[in-house]
Order: structure tokens, then C-alpha cells, then sequence
């Protein structure tokens, strides 16, 4: 009899153990996906590590004002945001550079419908050791360093040292936009799209790598958006060509178009955004918003 | 007492069932690690394969030019080969010689309680996330390094390879640890009634005689440090020549794929070609594991009682 009682006591243990994890099992599968509807909601924005301090920025701002809305903001790189818009992964996708005929085609292909809204403007900057001598360089300087033709700054008007050329790796937008705009000189007359990053260049996974690693470093330089521009590294004046004036980047010669390699950010969603996304770039486009960019480094759009 | 037999029959049925009930599920979890594995391994085939069709293998693996987004891309993974190859060997080269001179302090010099306070301490050093040794190589290790070799930056293979010794030093420790453990009293006994002292036996017997599992534990070690992708993916440098040097900035083969899975659209040349890459580090792996478990088992066979 106690055997019995015992055995009922194993198989009802048995039992409460498997049911315990089904419950925990049912339980884990209850997330929700996307939706927005109202003002609660959920957001995933995914893309350029440039566009990060801003939308991070707006989506706090956007989450204190409407509690109920969660919006998530990561930076791998525009090329991972718009590999996500393109896959469904992704509500919106950050970029700091312009899509591609041939992601537009792969998301076409996938029934996506890439629409583009300008949200502000960067300036491209480039940064040094702030005891480095060099203070203005022009595109075919730029583009001939990056490509490992000039490797020593002495070439260039500074020290008798060598370059540490630092980059942000291919996810980047930033990387692409530079590649096209400086390495391959476009708009110049030497322009040449055959030319590549050098096989000495640094790849780089984040900006903020890059900022303090030429804070640290005398001989380095990189190019970071503007709003990742901090006291411990010195901007470089551009030149368009050797006859141009040097322009520094900022606000003012990025809107009346001086500095040479401006560009705009972007926010890319699947078709004419609806619902709650629409609320978020609406709050984003709105002088308060245009404000933010501001704060945060960035140039906002023209008035 | 046929009621009390019957009782005892049905009893055993029931305990039997329940057991099997139970075997059961146990075989179904065993079963699951095992279909995770395949499914893994058809998923790198079905994904990577197909780069071979745009990239010849032979070019693949020898080609130096890894440009994935320019058009036309090309894809040569011989930068990142080399780039694992030194790394790995480095981390080991530098982590053996201290992590099997301190698993034979543990098991042979030390007393109990420092062994107790000792062991637990490495066990941490396995805990510390790779994205923290990463951080730490970084911003205290790669200026470091840059002013004691006279560098240009600090960011390079060196670097990355001190990084990971200190990450393979834990699996080194313990299992060479375990491994002189093994070793019978017999031998040592035999080696101390000669004459010889400490040191000697350890050296000419102790570890002779473990041979096998620290061989073991070193081939461990090199699959940790083969894998290792964010720590390397931050220190490394992340450039895309071939390393002459350990002193040149590098990018792995595990870094290459961090830094290019995001940008790759699924099912395009990119993605493909990452999948190829990722299969080469499977194959890799898994001959550095199938080695080490080949000389686990002969070093169990040596020492059975």
C-alpha cells in the first residue's frame, strides 16, 4: 500500500513537471509583432550607425510623449538597414547614403516598395590628432590616401610620419558615400570608378571606434558624421580642388551647399508610411524635432 | 500471497513504463543536439555552395581580393585564412607555455587551499564576455602595444592574440589540469624513490605521461580561439591585406563574416559568399575537435584501471 501510494506520488510528479513546462513554454511564445494602431505601438528603426545618436534621440523623445510606443533603434550600418527593409525585418531603415539601383531591384523583387524621406543633412567630416600639423586637404589628397598612394604625412604638408588610414567596415553608408564621393572623386573631373579602399585602410566596425582611436592616435585620421565630431579630434578643412578655399563643416556650408561632401539622411519605409510610423516622422519633420538634430550635431533640413 | 505477488507484478509493469516514459524523453533531447548539428551543417552547404559556382574554389581560397560590393564583386578569402591562421597559433603559442606551467603548479606544487582559491579564479576568466575582453584590448592594451613595438597603431594581430590567450587560458588550465591529475601515484612514487626531485619528475614524468590530454587541451584551446569573433572583430584592425606580420592590422575569417553579414541581402553573391566562408570554419573546427577527441580517447585508453 505505501508502495502504491509512492508510485502515484512518482507519476503524479512526473506529470505536474511536464505541465509546468508547457505552461513556461506557451508563456515564452506570446511576443507580439509590430503594430500600430493609435498611439501604442511598436517601431523597429534599423540601419546607419550615423543616423543612430539622432533617431535615438527622437525615439526617446517620441516614447516619453506617447508612453505606449516602443520604438527600437539599433546601428549596424545602412547597408544591414536596407538588407532588413528588403528581408521585412525592419519598419524603417536609417541610411546614410541613397539605395542602390540594385537593392531596389532585390526589393522589388520581394514585393517591398522602397520610399525615401529625407529626415536631415550631414557633413562628412574628417578628423586628426589634434597635434597634427595638417589642417586642409583636398578630395584627390583624400582619395589618394585612402587608396594607399600617399602613406606618409609629410606628403601632404605634415610630420614625417606614417598614415593610419581608419574606415567604417561595409555595412556602413558612411563607408559607401565616401567611397563614391572621395576615393572615386565623383562630380570631379579625375573621377575613376574603378578605384578601391586600400588594402592598408583600417575596417572599422562602429564610429565611435574610429573617433577615439584618432583621439589616441597622432597619425590617424577617419571620417565620421558630424555629430560624432568631439573636442579630442580636429576637423580638417576640405578643398574641393587645390584652387578652392578650405571649408570647414557646419551647419551654415552644408544648407548653401560650400562644404563638398554633404549628404542627406534618410529614412527609408516599405510603401508611404501609415499609422504610428507616420506619427514618429511626422514628430521627426517637425520644428521640434528639426531642433534635436541640432543638439545632436547634425544639420537640419532648410526651413 | 498470490494478492501480494500480483501487487509486486504490477508494480514492476508500472515502474517500467515510467521509465521508459522517461528514457524517452531523454533520448528525444539527445536526438535534438544531433539534428541541430545536421541542420546547421545542410544550411551551410545549401547557403554556401552556391558561391563556388561564381568563385571557383581554387580562387576562393587563394585569391587575395575580398571586395563584396563593388561590382564586379570579387571574392579571395586568403587575407582572412592567413589572418585566422596567425592568430590562432600566436594566442596558443603564448597561452600553453603559462596555462600548462600553471596546471602542473595546481596539481603538483600547489597546497589544497590555494588550489581551491586558485581554480575558481580562472574559471572566472572563462566568464568575462568576449565583447569585454574586447573593450579591455582596446582601450588599455592596443596603446600598450603600439608604444612597446613602435607601431603605427595598436589595433593588429598581436593584440587580438593576447587577447584571446588570456581567453583560451581557462580550457587550457582545466583540462591539462585534469589531465596530470591522471597520472597514476605509481609513477611519481617510483620517480621520487629514485632520487629525483620535484621539478625533474614533473618535467621528465608528470608531463610526459599526460601528454595526450595536454595535447588534447591545447587543441581545445586553438578551437576557442579559432571562433572567437567579437573580441577580434574590435582589436584586430580590421584591414584587408594579406598580414605579413602579427604586427599588421588583420581581419579574421570570423570578423569578416560579423562585418559583412548585415550588409549581405539574403540568397545574394555576398551572403553566399559569407556562407562559404563560414563552411571553411566549420570544416576547420571540426577537424581541430575530431583531433583533440581522437587524442582524449588514447589518453583514457593509457590509463584505464
Amino acid at each position: 500500500m505505501i508502495a502504491k501510494n509512492g508510485l502515484r506520488k512518482r507519476w503524479l510528479s512526473i506529470v505536474l513537471i511536464f505541465a509546468a513546462g508547457l505552461v513556461i513554454t506557451l508563456a515564452a511564445c506570446g511576443g507580439r509583432t509590430g503594430s500600430d494602431t493609435g498611439t501604442s505601438g511598436y517601431i523597429k528603426i534599423i540601419g546607419s550607425n550615423t543616423v543612430t545618436p539622432l533617431s535615438s534621440v527622437w525615439a526617446e523623445e517620441f516614447m516619453k510623449k506617447n508612453p505606449k510606443v516602443r520604438i527600437a533603434v539599433s546601428g549596424p550600418g545602412s547597408g544591414a538597414g536596407m538588407a532588413a527593409l528588403i528581408d521585412g525585418t525592419t519598419d524603417i531603415c536609417q541610411s546614410s547614403r541613397t539605395m542602390k539601383q540594385s537593392e531596389i531591384d532585390q526589393a522589388k523583387a520581394k514585393s517591398v516598395n522602397p520610399y525615401e524621406i529625407q529626415i536631415a543633412s550631414d557633413g562628412l567630416s574628417v578628423v586628426v590628432h589634434p597635434s597634427n600639423p595638417v589642417s586642409e586637404l583636398t578630395i584627390a589628397q583624400l582619395s589618394a590616401i585612402y587608396t594607399n598612394q600617399i602613406t606618409n604625412w609629410k606628403e601632404v604638408g605634415g610630420n614625417d610620419a606614417p598614415i593610419v588610414v581608419l574606415s567604417r567596415d561595409t555595412n556602413s553608408g558612411t563607408h559607401v558615400f565616401f567611397k563614391e564621393h572621395v576615393v572615386q572623386m565623383t562630380g570631379l573631373p579625375t573621377q575613376n570608378t574603378k578605384l578601391e579602399y586600400g588594402s592598408k585602410v583600417l575596417f572599422l566596425p562602429s564610429t565611435e571606434e574610429g573617433v577615439s582611436e584618432v583621439a589616441r592616435n597622432s597619425n590617424a585620421i577617419f571620417y565620421p558624421g558630424l555629430g560624432y565630431v568631439t573636442s579630442q579630434v580636429k576637423l580638417v578643412k576640405i578643398k574641393k580642388t587645390a584652387s578652392d578655399p578650405g571649408i570647414l563643416p557646419s551647419e551654415k556650408t552644408v544648407l548653401d551647399g560650400t562644404y563638398p561632401i554633404s549628404r542627406p539622411l534618410l529614412f527609408y519605409t516599405n510603401g508611404v508610411p501609415t499609422g504610428i510610423i507616420k506619427t514618429f516622422i511626422d514628430y521627426c519633420l517637425s520644428p521640434e524635432g528639426q531642433k534635436k538634430v541640432t543638439e545632436v550635431g547634425y544639420v537640419p533640413l532648410a526651413k | 500471497m498470490v494478492a501480494a505477488s500480483d501487487i509486486e507484478k504490477s508494480l514492476r509493469r508500472r515502474l517500467r513504463l515510467g521509465e521508459r516514459f522517461i528514457e524517452g524523453w531523454i533520448f528525444l533531447a539527445g536526438l535534438l543536439a544531433i539534428v541541430v548539428l545536421l541542420g546547421i551543417v545542410a544550411i551551410l552547404l545549401k547557403e554556401g555552395l552556391p558561391a563556388f559556382g561564381y568563385t571557383p574554389p581554387w580562387e576562393f581560397l587563394f585569391g587575395t581580393k575580398w571586395y563584396p560590393v563593388s561590382e564586379p564583386p570579387t571574392f579571395g578569402i586568403m587575407p582572412f585564412f592567413v589572418a585566422t591562421l596567425m592568430i590562432s597559433l600566436l594566442a596558443t603559442a603564448v597561452a600553453v607555455p603559462i596555462g600548462v606551467g600553471c596546471a602542473a603548479y595546481l596539481a603538483e606544487v600547489a597546497s589544497s587551499k590555494v588550489r581551491e582559491t586558485v581554480k575558481p579564479i580562472i574559471e572566472i576568466l572563462a566568464g568575462i564576455p568576449s565583447v569585454m575582453m574586447g573593450f579591455i584590448g582596446l582601450i588599455l592594451l592596443s596603446p600598450l602595444v603600439q608604444s612597446i613595438f613602435h607601431l603605427n597603431t595598436g589595433l593588429c594581430g598581436l593584440t587580438a592574440s593576447i587577447m584571446l590567450s588570456l581567453m583560451s587560458l581557462p580550457i587550457i588550465v582545466s583540462v591539462s589540469e585534469d589531465a596530470l591529475h591522471a597520472v597514476p601515484n605509481e609513477f611519481k612514487e617510483a620517480s621520487y624513490a629514485l632520487g629525483v626531485t620535484k621539478w625533474e619528475t614533473i618535467r621528465h614524468v608528470c608531463i610526459p605521461a599526460a601528454f595526450s590530454g595536454i595535447t588534447a587541451a591545447i587543441m581545445l584551446g586553438v578551437g576557442r580561439a579559432i571562433g572567437e569573433t567579437m573580441t577580434v572583430l574590435m582589436v584586430a584592425g580590421g584591414a584587408l591585406a594579406v598580414p605579413v606580420s602579427p604586427t599588421d592590422p588583420m581581419t579574421t575569417m570570423t570578423a569578416a563574416i560579423a562585418s559583412g553579414i548585415g550588409n549581405a541581402v539574403r540568397g545574394g553573391l555576398q551572403y553566399q559568399a559569407l556562407f562559404a566562408v563560414g563552411l571553411i570554419l566549420f570544416i576547420i573546427s571540426l577537424a581541430v575537435n575530431l583531433i583533440a577527441d581522437r587524442v582524449l580517447q588514447q589518453q583514457k585508453r593509457r590509463f584505464a584501471r
